[in-house]
This record gives C-alpha cells, sequence and structure tokens, in this order.
C-alpha cells in the first residue's frame, strides 16, 4: 500500500496525530497543558453543581469547620485539658481541621471521580489526570473560604503572630497538603476504576487516618519512637506542623518532618505513575 | 493522492474473564491469590484491519453487531489504544457519538454549551464565537438559562447535537447517530453530513442503514469478525454485506429457536418459527417486528398483546408456530425482521441481526411512493356524496 510509505515521509508534518498501543511512561505535561481549558471547566461545573444541589451553599462550608472546632473543643479541650500554648485550642484545632478537611474531602472525592466520570471517559479523549485533579480544586474553594473565616479568628482572638514565618510556612503546609491529595487522589481514582470496594475503605480509613495526624492534639502522644516514625508517613504530618509554626512556638522534630516529606513525594510519584499506566484501559473497565 | 487517515494492522484484544464483570473488588483479588489465577479467553475485536481514507472522502464502514465497527471508532477517538496496529491521522477527528456527553441536568442551557463544546476539543474563545449559531440551530434561545432537567429529551438532544456540529473537524465520525430522534432530527444530521462531506472534509460513516450508507459514501469497509471483509466501491461492499445476511430464513443449532422463515404468500405474509426449550412453555409467546431498511419500526405484536386465546394449545417444550399477516399490506421493497420468543414471563431470544424480505405486488396499487405514501397501504373505504 503506498499510503503506508506516504505516513513514513510525513511523519515530521505538525499537526500528525499518531495513535498507538501505550509503549514508554511519560507524563505528557504538554498535552496536559494543551487541555488546561477543561481544568477550568470541570472545576466550574463542579462548583456549580455542588452550589446549586446545597440550599445553605456557602453557610455549610463555613458553619462545618466551625461545628468541629466547637464539638473538638468541648470534648478535648475542656474535658481532656489538652495544653496547645500559646495558641488558643479552638485555634489550634482549626488550623489542623482547615488542612485535614481539605485533604480528606479531595481524596474522598478524587478517589471517586473517575467513575462518576465514568459516561464521558468512555465516549471522549482528553488527559484522564485532568479528572481527579479539577476534584481537587473544587475542594481547593472550600479551604479558601474556611481560610477567610481560620483568619478572622486569629483577629479575634488576638493571636500573636510571627508574620515572617507565617509567610514562609503557610504556604509551604499548603503545598505539601496539595501534593499528597493529589498523590493519593489519582492512586485512589485508578484504583478504584479496577477495585470498587475502593469506595467504602477511603472513608472509614480516613476516619482512622484524622487520630494519628496532630489535628487534635499536638505532636503524637507515643511511648515508643518507632511508633512516631510510622505515623510521619502520614504527610499530613509534616503539612500540619509546618501550617502551626508560624503560630506556635515550638521545635521541629527534624527527622519525622523528613520521613512526612519524603512520604508525601514518594505518594505523588506512584500515585501519578500508577494514574498514567493504567489510565489508557479506563475505558474498558470503568 | 495523499491520505489524511491511515489505519495499518491495528488489532484490539480484550481478556474476557467468566467472572462476568470487568472490574473486581479487592477482596476477591486477594481470596483469589490463594486459589490461583482466574481463566481469561482471549477475544480479538479487530485483527489486523488496514485500510486509508483520502481527504474529502467520505467512507461507509458496515459489519454485523459485534463485527468490530465500534471498536474501531473507539480506537479512532482515543478511548481506548489498540493492542498493535497503529493509526496515523493528518487532521483532527471528532465524533457525532459524542453527541450530549458531560450535558449535567443541574446546569442551564448555556452552561452545558460552554461545558460540552469544552470537552469536545472546542477552545473557549472558538465556543464562543460561535455561541450565537449554537443557540440558533438549537432553537432553544427561550430556555438558555434554564437547567436542562427541565428540558424535553428533544430539546436536549437538539442542543447537543447544536454543539456537536459545530466542531470543524477535519475527519468527521458519525456512528449510527440516524438511529436515535425524530425524523426531523435524522433529517437535520443528514444534512449537516452532506454539508460537511461537500466542504471536502472526510466522513467515516458507521451504520446498519445500507440505503444511508449508499447514498452517503462512495467507498466502503465491510467489517466480519473483527477483520476487513471487503474494501472499495460502497455498491460491491453492500451487496457483499448483503450475501452475508440472513434472507428469508434463518436456522440455529442451538438456543430455543431453531428455525424463523418469513415468505410472501400472495397477499399475507407467513411467518413460521419453530422451536425447542429446555423446560416445558405455558404460552409460547412469539414478537415480531417488521421494519424498514432504515430500522424503523412499521407493524408488529406478540400474542400476549393482542390477546391471543391458545386454545387447543397444551404446554410442551417444542412445537411450531405459524402467523398469518393479512394486514397491513406492504410497498415492494425490502424490509427487516426482527423476532422474540419466550413464555408468559420472559424472553428466550431474540434475533440480533434482521432477517431481510422482499414484498412483491401485495396489492392492486400503482404510483406508490415510499416518500410521501409511506411503506404501509391503508386498506380504505371509500365513499363520495
Amino acid at each position: 500500500m503506498d499510503a503506508m510509505e506516504n505516513s513514513r515521509t510525513m511523519k515530521n508534518l505538525e499537526d500528525v496525530l499518531v495513535i498507538e498501543p501505550p509503549r514508554k511512561f511519560s507524563l505528557n505535561l504538554t498535552e496536559v497543558w494543551q487541555y488546561r481549558e477543561l481544568f477550568y471547566f470541570f472545576t466550574w461545573r463542579d462548583v456549580k453543581v455542588k452550589y446549586k444541589q446545597t440550599a445553605l451553599g456557602v453557610i455549610w462550608v463555613v458553619m462545618q469547620p466551625l461545628l468541629m472546632v466547637l464539638i473538638f473543643t468541648l470534648f478535648f479541650g475542656r474535658a481532656l485539658n489538652i495544653k496547645t500554648d500559646p495558641l488558643p485550642y479552638p485555634l489550634f484545632v482549626f488550623s489542623g481541621l482547615l488542612l485535614w478537611n481539605f485533604f480528606s474531602s479531595s481524596i474522598i472525592t478524587a478517589g471517586n471521580s473517575m467513575l462518576n466520570n465514568a459516561p464521558i471517559i468512555k465516549k471522549i479523549y482528553f488527559p484522564r489526570i485532568i479528572i481527579p485533579t479539577s476534584s481537587l480544586l473544587v475542594s481547593f474553594i472550600d479551604l479558601a473560604i474556611a481560610f477567610v473565616v481560620f483568619v478572622a479568628m486569629l483577629v479575634y482572638y488576638a493571636v500573636d503572630v510571627e508574620l515572617l514565618s507565617i509567610l514562609l510556612f503557610w504556604p509551604l503546609g499548603l503545598l505539601i497538603t496539595l501534593v499528597g491529595a493529589l498523590g493519593i487522589g489519582s492512586l485512589l481514582s485508578a484504583l478504584t476504576v479496577k477495585y470498587r470496594d475502593f469506595r467504602y475503605v477511603v472513608p472509614f480509613g480516613l476516619q482512622l487516618a484524622l487520630f494519628v495526624s496532630p489535628v487534635i492534639y499536638p505532636t503524637t502522644v507515643t511511648g515508643h519512637a518507632w511508633i512516631g516514625y510510622c505515623l510521619a508517613i502520614n504527610p499530613m504530618y509534616a503539612a500540619i506542623t509546618l501550617f502551626r509554626a508560624g503560630l506556635m512556638h515550638m521545635t521541629f522534630d527534624l527527622p519525622l518532618l523528613y520521613i512526612s516529606t519524603v512520604s508525601t513525594v514518594i505518594f505523588l510519584v506512584l500515585g501519578l505513575y500508577y494514574f498514567r499506566r493504567t489510565e489508557a484501559y479506563f475505558a474498558d473497565i470503568a | 493522492m495523499k491520505s489524511i487517515l491511515d489505519i495499518e494492522h491495528i488489532s484490539k484484544l480484550f481478556l474476557i474473564s467468566h467472572q462476568g464483570l470487568p472490574y473486581l473488588s479487592l477482596r476477591e483479588r486477594l481470596t483469589g491469590l490463594f486459589r490461583g489465577r482466574e481463566k481469561q479467553e482471549p477475544f480479538w475485536a479487530l485483527q489486523d484491519v488496514s485500510f486509508s481514507v483520502t481527504p474529502g472522502e467520505s467512507l461507509g464502514i458496515i459489519g454485523k453487531n459485534g463485527a468490530g465497527k465500534s471498536t474501531l471508532l473507539k480506537i479512532l477517538s482515543r478511548i481506548t489504544p489498540p493492542t498493535s496496529g497503529r493509526i496515523v491521522s493528518r487532521g483532527r477527528i471528532a465524533s457525532l457519538l459524542e453527541v450530549g456527553t458531560g450535558f449535567h441536568q443541574e446546569l442551564t442551557g448555556r452552561e452545558n454549551i460552554f461545558m460540552n463544546g469544552s470537552i469536545l476539543g472546542m477552545r473557549r474563545s472558538e465556543i464562543t464565537a460561535s455561541f450565537d449559531q449554537i443557540v440558533d440551530f438549537s432553537g432553544v434561545e427561550n430556555f438558555l438559562d434554564t437547567p436542562i432537567k427541565h428540558y424535553s429529551s428533544g430539546m436536549q438532544l437538539r442542543l447537543a447535537f447544536a454543539v456537536a456540529a459545530h466542531l470543524e473537524p477535519e475527519i468527521l465520525i458519525v456512528d449510527e447517530v440516524l438511529a436515535v430522534g425524530d425524523a426531523e432530527f435524522q433529517k437535520k444530521c443528514l444534512k449537516k453530513m452532506e454539508d460537511v462531506a461537500g466542504q471536502g472534509r472526510t466522513i467515516l460513516f458507521v451504520s446498519h442503514n445500507m440505503d444511508a450508507v449508499t447514498a452517503l459514501c462512495k467507498k466502503g469497509v465491510f467489517l466480519k469478525q473483527g477483520q476487513v471483509e471487503g474494501y472499495g466501491d460502497i455498491h460491491e461492499i453492500v451487496r457483499s454485506y448483503h450475501d452475508e445476511t440472513h434472507h428469508n430464513s434463518m436456522t440455529l443449532e442451538k438456543g430455543s429457536v431453531r428455525s424463523v422463515e418469513i415468505q410472501q404468500q400472495g397477499e399475507t405474509l407467513v411467518l413460521t418459527v419453530s422451536y425447542q426449550h429446555d423446560a416445558v412453555i405455558d404460552y409460547p409467546n412469539l414478537g415480531f417486528s417488521i421494519r424498514d431498511m432504515f430500522g424503523h419500526p412499521l407493524a408488529g405484536t406478540n400474542p400476549m398483546k393482542s390477546q391471543v386465546n391458545m386454545y387447543p394449545y397444551k404446554p410442551s417444550r417444542e412445537g411450531r408456530i405459524e402467523v398469518t399477516i393479512s394486514s397491513p399490506k406492504f410497498m415492494e421493497g425490502t424490509y427487516q425482521l426482527y423476532v422474540w420468543f419466550g413464555d408468559s414471563r420472559r424472553n428466550f431470544f431474540e434475533t440480533k441481526d434482521p432477517i431481510l424480505f422482499q414484498v412483491t405486488k401485495m396489492s392492486p396499487e400503482q404510483g406508490r411512493n415510499a416518500k410521501f405514501d409511506g411503506y404501509i397501504i391503508p386498506e380504505c373505504q371509500w365513499n363520495f356524496f
């Protein structure tokens, strides 16, 4: 067939698209960039739908963390008398919940996102990573709203903050949270396509993880050092610890921070790798 | 002429697991570790398929259900990767099988145009530029800011098609969208496809409707069991496809229905079905549907719907059913027959591919034209005063 010879001679043409079996691994960021508008549209759609369907809308986003702060303050702060000086306990809990709620809600929605968008995946091609990433962005909007409330509370309690370390540590804590959520979220979204029971395992796992993260109480209260090391595998250890660093004078447990940061990066690499490796076949099994 | 699309030795393998579901639960996977791997059966949906398409050409892809047409389209639109081989495309591919993808019931018409357009690969600026045209084409301008859950299904379809019609791909894939929607919508689709073809763009058209395929395409590919059975002039391809399909009768080795036959006897059609089932059948319920070559149902019924009294039938495992269809009368031409068979509760059998049959001189009427008068010849009593 002369058509086959043609294709070789024209290979260097710019708008040639070659469809082949997946061979080598690549993140293919140029393609993701070409489809960047889809991030916006998926996020925009989910935000719209989310707030259209709830009557309370933004009020709910504000109320949810505030109610949790109230409950935890009553039960842990008062009853167990946890010391968090110089930060008042409500603010201590809020700072942890701020990141934790984002982390857990984005992992749950990202985990289910591939299944929820299965009709689209089965019909149209685009870089699949856009789907779990945009569900992360949806949760990020909740975080932004809650953050405003948090800052207002800092002002109300007249907390003595070190402005410089806040400017350094807040973005750092947020970054680790984002990276961890993206890694674990994309890993779980790919796994959920194949193993449907992850849908039920993940929320349960996150509930457990809340209690081993430094959300409700300060550093891990443990007898053995190795338990501390194990718990630091959690990306949220580094994220929350760093986020609070500008608010309370504390000494870092550097090895634990390193473990947590490295583990966050490993989660990201693992998540993106597994996702890219399996995404081509999502349409066959979703 | 340089080809715009080269399909080179494309094969696609599916592993069919006998568990039925392609996905697992983790629990099953873990218990499976101890029982050894479950056997999976290989199934080649496509095997070494090669052909190329020149720019401006309209190519019809035909074949029976399960011949691999949809798999080929899925590979072309990059939804699923091929197992081996490669495709080189020198233009943007868009497909009309994507009509309405990404529509969200809670969003308004306006919002859905943007969402859908962007999923289909349009830039925001492109959507904004053709927004008025899309709205115009869809005819839903009065409901633009209403959530589409309040739209009728016809309105949703029109809106969806309007967005898809304003994509401007070099290669357009059309997969039997003509089968859905009302006559008006189908006309719109055909018109749009003719326009697209007229602008010198390339169309791949997949359909069971041989009349539409011959009308639109000059060349065709005939797929059979995942392989290219024929490639070339559309008339020859359609002829070889018809040779492959069942004419007037069908016999089967297995299953509850063993033979189906339809014959014209004078002014009636006689449908004969013999069956053999592994249990006693209390009420042999045979449904049939006679369709035109576009697949539109013209006439059909079953004894349950017609409330037929089966006396003196005695429940048994095998038997023969003869249906004499004396009305309606059909115009001369080729028709499709679909048959279902079951008992009072369930279906045991249905035809996947139609049985074709010819009707000649069923009525003394003259000068009929299916386009105006329809395929069914009414029996009337005329009174003039």
